[in-house]
């Protein structure tokens, strides 16, 4: 049984409330107490998958559960999808806007730093039917 | 080194944070690339940036740094401002470019965050 569950809606193209989210979800982890490296961890894949939302565009959601053996982060979009996934998950390939890499995003970083952060990670896109990503990260033994 | 000797060393002025000027700095790091924080060693790391967003306060939340530096004068907005101060984080804006920030504080023994020294 989660003993939290959260779900946040996510505002394509706003690039002002773009982080938000994932400064709330830093702020719920830290209020229940978890160690600095794990919350460091959750928060970035919340803040790398809350961006590729807001910078690729279509409605999404993020959600948080927590429980006492694992903290699951769930984002899903109806954005455009992504066309090859394996070439998305390589560090440094980018889609991204001028306007993006403006703001200092875009580097085409996120997705594989996802995968370098969560303890588990799936990714299910399609061209067309948005995206869906799941990362999972282990309470009690740390990864590291 | 002491937040408050990375003032002195960058000339700087402090926009938020100045009863946080005795914490501790064990590395620097000067970025505009915002995915790069959020890969590296970001523990007592003050960040130098040329990008004065809102973004660069969020992610310095989240990559955990411990303070904020604006090169070559960039003014943070009210925004800026408010969420650094919400946040604890402090801010602070120097004169220097980007380049002479991080080698006047190089030169003063602190170093970046890199695991593997290349000396």
């Amino acid at each position: 049984m989660p003993y939290l569950k959260k779900n946040f809606g996510i505002v394509p193209l706003d690039f002002v409330k773009a982080g938000e989210i994932s400064i709330q979800v830093h702020g719920l982890l830290k209020t229940i107490g978890f160690e600095a490296a794990l919350i460091r961890r959750v928060s970035v894949c919340a803040y790398e998958s809350e961006m590729n939302v807001v910078m690729h565009g279509g409605d999404g959601t993020l959600s948080l559960s927590v429980d006492s053996d694992s903290i699951v982060l769930e984002v899903r979009d109806e954005g455009p999808g992504i066309e090859n996934i394996d070439l998305a998950l390589k560090e440094g390939y980018s889609t991204a806007t001028e306007e993006i890499r403006e703001m200092g995003f875009g580097a085409g970083m996120g997705l594989p730093n996802i995968q370098k952060n969560a303890d588990a990670f799936e990714i299910h896109s399609e061209k067309g039917r948005g995206t869906h990503l799941k990362m999972s990260f282990n309470v009690k033994s740390r990864r590291e | 080194m002491k937040l408050s000797e990375i003032k002195e060393i960058l000339k700087a002025t402090v926009v938020v944070g100045e009863e946080k000027l005795d914490i501790s700095i064990k590395a620097g790091a000067g970025s505009d690339l915002m995915s790069d924080l959020l890969r590296g060693q970001t523990e007592e790391v003050v960040l130098l940036s040329g990008l004065n967003t809102l973004q660069v306060i969020r992610t310095a939340v989240i990559a955990g740094v411990s303070a904020v530096v604006l090169v070559r004068d960039k003014t943070p907005d009210q925004a800026m401002i408010d969420q650094a101060r919400e946040h604890g984080m402090p801010l602070l804006t120097t004169p220097f470019t980007m380049f002479t920030a991080c080698g006047r504080l190089f030169r003063q023994g602190l170093r970046g965050v890199e695991r593997k020294a290349r000396q």
